[in-house]
């Protein structure tokens, strides 16, 4: 059972089309390629980062490993068990490992319930804890995401953003899982706060030995908390990598046109660098371009990127990339 | 013509804009001063809720009253007092010589009505334009925005639009009547950064082109770094620093320009793994409730070099340098930019 070897989660050639229907009947006229075969691995105790677009699938990809969402083929495992065909109870006691820190601090918490019974709700479905045990609890988590136990009265709405995010990290924390997707866990939150979760979330990983699959579209978010990161997008993986390999040397075009966006807060260097800048949107993935997906936007394509799909090559120690010229 | 590059388009001078709400005052606004010159490209800096985004509306008297009020002060536009005005005046001032660019796209366009007739809408309002011409000029607008096929879109309604595209089409709508001051309203925050980056693009070039004056409102320090000539800083209210571009990034002289510089990653330079490190850069706290603002400095509680006058006092704006001015009481020679 243990042929694993050190991985957390294992995902091979996962697909998730989404249908599209239309008329009376609900007829399936095209399907939303938004995850398109995807593979990679999150080892135990490492951060991995997922970072692109708004709809290049992130999202997609971590709720389907959490089994959220009903997956269309591949496979999921999960410290070695296969999680993609479980179903009732044994899905229900896998979950209790693995959790999900939502990106908006205002929609994922509900508004009628103080912060304390929203941390608590996990412990009470589980059958975890009850009584005073269940405050204790509570109380700690409270303290574990920085928080003051006598805040758990209070409602969501009393919090601001950051706090709010915290709630949520306590609740994720609450089952003491071992591994956490963060859904863009800062993104709706100000640099200074933003500075602030990272350095929880860092803190947490460190004390409670947890594994992270962090979601952004922000690099330079993801650069500070990742030990590897993988770059997606319209479906598909077009790099991993170390994390300080991605930040010194990129290699798929749309990598390095990703980084040439993010502004450096220094105008004397920003105004001297090169920046790329892409031409367009990302196009639908219901009907995404022929060979490989970035040909449309990149400035390196040439005939071949039309006809032939790029595969994920070995190139060098832990760096793979998808892209015809590298 | 050395005079008039430096002639003051927009004044704002000890603005006070409050909020009555059954919490209390809320003083969003609460003695700003600041000036845009002819043609210059300004940046409003600050974190949610310090009121940069208030002080905008100000500007062009969109605060809803009631609860809120303009209480005091002076919005100078080319000498006219803009809080002087009478309401008719302000609605030909109003998207036509001051345009505004809002933050949310999707929700600042109407969604029953196509980009064309809303582009027009303004054209037709302060130029008198008939139907017909005013939609063949703002094809012209969409083309100069950057948008494919304008001829065919003006015809589109906005959920036909990615987020990339309403912005553009919502500073399109800005430029109809080529007005003299732009103020642009988190512009870019909720984008993605590559898309980020071709609106910024399109900002700084029609900026060369026109001559237009422009403000950003942003809360991030990195967004600007490029575009701006002058960066003002706001917290709680009113300005902590102020000063040309290279100034502040270089040799920020308030403690919270500093921990803003901090709090952005920098791509550009060897990230630090330790935790306790990185720890340090971070502001502490949160922002002051406006309603409940304490004695002294506001920024006193989160600041890690406040003494006890900061307690007491609240600090005003000095000079430390040409044309940068900041409100601290802590010795400015100290105060380092951590690299």
């Amino acid at each position: 059972m243990n042929e694993n070897n050190g991985h957390m989660v294992d995902v091979q050639n996962l697909v998730m089309y989404f249908p599209v229907t239309a008329g009376v009947f609900r007829r399936k006229v095209a399907d939303v390629k938004a995850v398109d075969d995807v593979s990679f691995s999150v080892r135990k105790g490492e951060t991995l980062g997922l970072v692109g677009e708004s709809g290049c699938g992130k999202t997609t990809t971590g709720r389907c490993i959490l089994r959220l969402n009903q997956i269309t083929s591949g496979s999921i495992r999960f410290e070695g068990q296969d999680m993609s065909t479980m179903k009732g109870s044994a899905l229900r006691r896998m979950r209790r490992h693995m959790q999900l820190i939502f990106q908006d601090p205002i929609g994922s918490l509900d508004p009628r319930m103080t912060a304390g019974d929203i941390i608590g709700e996990p412990l009470l479905v589980h059958r975890v804890a009850k009584g005073k045990l269940y405050n204790e609890q509570v109380d700690e988590l409270l303290r574990m995401v920085e928080l003051e136990p006598y805040m758990a009265k209070r409602y969501p709405h009393e919090f601001s953003g950051g706090q709010r995010q915290r709630i949520g990290i306590a609740r994720a924390l609450a089952l003491r899982p071992a591994f956490i997707v963060c859904d863009e866990p800062v993104s709706a939150l100000d640099v200074s706060i933003q500075a602030q979760i990272i350095a929880l979330l860092i803190k947490l990983r460190e004390e409670l030995n947890l594994t992270y699959l962090f979601i952004a579209h922000d690099l330079s978010v993801v650069r500070n908390i990742s030990d590897r990161v993988a770059v997606m997008y319209l479906g598909k993986i077009v790099e991993i990598t170390s994390s300080d390999e991605l930040y010194s040397n990129p290699l798929h075009p749309y990598t390095i046109s990703l980084l040439s966006a993010v502004p450096i807060p220094d105008p004397v260097v920003d105004r001297t660098r090169k920046r790329i800048i892409l031409a367009g949107d990302v196009p639908s993935p219901i009907d995404p371009p022929s060979g490989c997906v970035f040909h449309p936007r990149c400035y390196m394509a040439k005939d071949i990127c039309k006809e032939k799909k790029p595969e994920l090559r070995h190139l060098g120690d832990e760096h793979w990339a998808a892209c015809h010229f590298v | 013509m050395t005079e008039s590059k430096n002639e003051k388009i927009l004044e704002v001078k000890d603005l006070r804009t409050y909020f009555y709400t059954d919490d209390g005052v809320v003083k969003a606004v609460d003695g700003l001063s600041y000036h845009v010159n002819k043609g210059e490209c300004v940046g409003l800096v600050g974190e949610s809720a310090c009121g940069k985004s208030v002080s905008a509306m100000s500007v062009l008297r969109l605060i809803p009253y009631p609860p809120g009020v303009i209480v005091g002060g002076e919005i100078l536009f080319k000498g006219e007092d803009l809080l002087k005005a009478t309401e008719e005046r302000m609605r030909a001032i109003r998207g036509d010589r001051i345009a505004m660019v809002f933050q949310e796209p999707t929700s600042s366009l109407n969604p029953v009505l196509t980009v064309g007739r809303q582009i027009a809408e303004s054209l037709e309002l302060h130029r008198g334009m008939d139907r017909k011409s005013a939609l063949a000029e703002s094809v012209k607008l969409l083309a100069l925005v950057g948008i494919p096929d304008p001829q065919r879109r003006i015809k589109d309604h906005p959920y036909q639009f990615s987020g990339g595209m309403q912005q553009r089409i919502m500073i399109a709508m800005a430029l109809s009547c080529s007005p003299e001051l732009i103020i642009a309203d988190e512009p870019t925050t909720s984008l993605d950064v590559t898309v980020q980056a071709q609106i910024l693009e399109i900002i700084a070039d029609l900026r060369a082109k026109l001559h237009t004056a422009v403000m950003i409102i942003t809360h991030n320090l990195g967004v600007v770094a490029r575009y701006v000539d002058r960066v003002n800083v706001m917290y709680a209210g009113s300005l902590v620093e102020t000063g040309p571009t290279e100034m502040i990034y270089a040799e920020p002289k308030h403690p919270y320009t500093l921990g803003l510089l901090a709090s952005v990653p920098r791509l550009d330079i060897p990230e630090e793994k330790s935790v306790k490190r990185r720890n340090l850069r971070v502001i502490k706290g949160l922002p002051p409730n406006l309603a409940r603002l304490p004695k002294g400095c506001p920024f006193a509680p989160r600041c890690d070099y406040a003494m006890d006058r900061c307690r007491e006092e609240k600090p005003v704006l000095e000079t430390v340098g040409v044309d940068h001015l900041r409100a601290c009481f802590y010795d400015a020679a100290k105060l380092k930019r951590p690299v």
